[in-house]
Parts: C-alpha cells; structure tokens; sequence
C-alpha cells in the first residue's frame, strides 16, 4: 500500500507492506535512517519520532497509521546548511556533543528527540523531570550522568531556560 | 527481550488489510464485515505483535482516526472516558483530579513514549491480568461500553475480562468507551517492579476508602477481582486482600511473594487512604 506523510515538513510517500512499522518505512522505504531499530518493542525508545509533535517510538506506530500526519525524526532538527553546506545542530544535538554525551551513538537519536520533547514542554526541568521524560530510552555503553549534564547545559542554554 | 528473532527485511508475507475508518459508524460496520480483523489503537501491544510475528490478521482495523473515541466527557454524574484515552491523557489533564488512582496507575505505564500511545481501550482489549489501568478503574465500579452494529451494552469490567487476556466482547463488538460514577473516596495505586519505569507489574494494587474499603489488584489473578469490606474492618482487609489473589509462580515473582507484596501494600494504602 503506498502510504503518504510529511517528515521533517517535505511530503513523502512510501509503498509499505500492510503490517510494516513507521520506524520500518524511515528507515528502509525512505532516507531516515537516523531513528534506530533496536528491541522493536517499545522498550529501548532508540527509534523515538514525534508524531504530529508527540514523542513516540515509530516501531510501534504501524506506517499506515501516519498516513496524512506529521513526522518528526532526527534529521530534522539540525538547522538546513548554509553555504558551506554544514547544517547547525540543534542547540540538543550541540550539547550532547560539547557533554561527551555520545559513547557508541546508538541510543542518541532517541534521546535527542526525547530531550527535544522535554524541553519543548518544560524548559527548565528538575532532575526529576529530566529522569521520567527520559526513562523510555536506554543507553547500555556507560551511566546516564552525561546525558544529563548535555540535558541540564541545553536547558541552560535555551532562551527562557534556567539552570 | 523476548527472544524471538525481527523479522528479515525480505521477507515474504502474506497479505493484510488495513482498514482506516473515519467514524464510527464506518468502524463499526467494517468489523461487522470482517469480525477476524484486529483493532490497532496505540498500537503498544498489536504492534510487538506483528513486528515478531507472533500474529498475523487478515486486517488491521486502524482505529485512530475515529473522533468518536477519543477524549472524555461528562454525562449526568457520570464520566464517559473514550477507549481511545491515552494514559498521557488522563496523567496530565484534569482526569488527575478526578480519577487519582488510575493517574497514578497511568503514570507508571511503560515510559513517555508508551503513554503517548497507549490507551485504556486497549488495555482492555489485550485484557492482561498485569493491566495497570484495571485495578484503579475496577475499585471505581467502571462499566465497559461495547458497541456493534447489532447496538451498545454496557459490562461491569470484572465481567468482561473473563480471562487471562480473554475479553467478553463478541466478534463484531468494538470497545468503545469507559464508563463510571467517580467515587470521589480518597485513593491510591502501587506497583512493584524491578524499577520505576518500562516494567509490567510483579504485582500492583489499587484501593480506595470511601463509605466501604475497595481494593483490586493486578499480576496476582486471572482476572480482575474486586475486595470490599467495611471501614470498621481495616485491621483486617490487608489479609482478605491477600486472599482474595490466585497468584502464580513465574519470571517476575513467586505467588508467594506475590501474595506478601499485597499485605504489605494494602497496609501502607489504608494509611494514606484512610488519613486522608
């Protein structure tokens, strides 16, 4: 079935197998392969998207079911390139790479997203905050401290943050 | 990690339809037409599903567009909650206030991205003995609202549930919402896992102390049971609490354990409840 939605504000469409998870159609029928496939269960929140600007993991959203929504993957959040064709991070990406956030990389999509989200709805969250918003994405390469530091120096960071 | 291996990218597959309805009128008659189609709501439990393979239907009945089930209203007294209320939903919004035990009960599903999704509805459907929203909506005397194109009946939940992830609903019925009268009674839910988040209950409890003392709890029966006594009989209710349960051994917990966790639990919720 062709299924046809917008990420990361360009219309896409993609010819996807019935049964077949948004996070399948990114990745394989489409050039989105930033949100990872890890456990294809909901537990790892490595394939975290917004969904018409809710936090989701797309292997648990069927492709069908974005048909005529909006998707946002990690692609789409870095500022498109200027002349020198490097695109600018988002102020989230930034700060995980100025924390030593990233080990492997594998789970940092996931958490930029959730991140995203978090401070989309809570600029300058408690620890506690930061500890719920981010309980759905797992990191296996080391603690969560500097995903934490890059979490506290975005908020900081952003106008109308704290910290 | 269950074990079982994805699916490979080439695979070969047998064909599924996916049926979007845009009311719910549509969507009743699609499951009327074809009654072996699965509902696909938030998609948390249909999805693992058909990303192992443990399933695969002849047509997903994609329920998202279906503005009839979504959200919650009031009705003489009574609160109509939509089967298509996600535990996000009820966690942020006024529902909290209302409906204390089962925004706490919400707020320990799964993770952020799971509550986005999930919804009572399906909770409901997949009819798990380890559904957190159970306990709290049964202690509130919640009816389930199935409707088919033959018409709508209302089932008391520990009716409809009639088994380990067995429903009443007939092979046209579609759940379509949640009803019941708020107690207003002060109310608690607890949950054991081995950590806060993105775990399925060792064993969880949900009690209220109104006019009567009401407990339920989950992963520790069958299907949901609900406890009552009366308030002059608290010293007592931890004990007929654990009683009340037919728990089980298995990966998560002894019955055993199971059966400790809920006195001790019953005893810390009637010192909330009751100072309330």
């Amino acid at each position: 079935m062709i299924v046809r939605f917008r990420v990361n504000g360009e219309a896409h469409e993609a010819d996807c197998w019935e049964g077949e998870s948004l996070l399948f159609a990114l990745r394989e029928k489409l050039p989105f392969p930033g949100s990872k496939n890890a456990c294809e269960q909901g537990e790892c929140g490595s394939c975290s998207v917004l969904l018409d600007g809710t936090l989701v993991c797309a292997c648990l959203v069927l492709a069908a079911q974005a048909d005529g929504h909006e998707v946002t993957t990690v692609e789409g959040l870095a500022a498109p390139g200027g002349d020198d064709g490097d695109a600018a991070l988002h102020p989230v990406q930034q700060a995980f790479v100025d924390a030593g956030a990233v080990q492997c990389g594998f789970c940092t999509p996931g958490l930029v997203v959730a991140t995203v989200d978090l401070l989309a709805r809570s600029p300058s969250p408690s620890d506690d905050e930061i500890r719920e918003a981010l309980s759905g994405n797992l990191c296996r390469c080391t603690g969560y401290a500097k995903i934490f530091d890059a979490v506290r120096a975005a908020a900081a960071a952003a106008p109308g943050g704290g910290g | 990690m269950q074990g079982v291996k994805p699916l490979a990218k080439n695979r070969t597959v047998r064909a599924v339809d996916v049926l979007t309805p845009q009311t719910l009128e549509e969507a009743l008659a699609l499951k009327a037409e074809q009654p072996e189609a699965w509902p696909i709501q938030g998609g948390t439990d249909v999805m693992v599903a058909l990303n192992f393979d443990h399933g695969r239907p002849p047509a997903l009945l994609n329920l998202n567009e279906v503005p009839e089930l979504r959200g919650w209203s009031r009705d003489n007294g009574s609160l109509r909650l939509g089967s298509g209320l996600t535990y996000m939903e009820i966690e942020r919004g006024e529902l909290r206030e209302v409906l204390p035990a089962l925004a706490e009960a919400s707020r320990t599903v799964g993770s952020p991205q799971i509550r986005n999704r999930g919804t009572i509805g399906g909770n409901l459907g997949t009819a798990s003995p380890a559904g957190d929203a159970l306990p709290p909506l049964l202690v509130e005397r919640a009816e389930v609202e199935c409707a088919s194109v033959r018409g709508t009946r209302r089932v008391a939940l520990d009716e409809f549930v009639t088994g380990v992830k067995r429903n009443a609903l007939a092979p046209d019925e579609l759940i379509t919402a949640v009803w019941l009268v708020p107690s207003r009674a002060p109310q608690t839910f607890m949950k054991i896992g081995p950590r806060n988040a993105m775990v399925i209950a060792v064993v969880s409890l949900a009690v209220s102390a109104g006019e009567e003392l009401r407990a339920s709890f989950g992963s520790a029966a069958p299907r949901p049971v609900l406890v009552t006594a009366p308030r002059e009989d608290a010293s007592t209710f931890a004990e007929l609490v654990a009683e009340a349960a037919a728990p089980i051994d298995d990966v998560r917990g002894t019955a055993a354990y199971r059966r400790h966790a809920l006195r001790v639990l019953t005893e810390r919720a009637l010192d909330r409840t009751l100072a309330a």
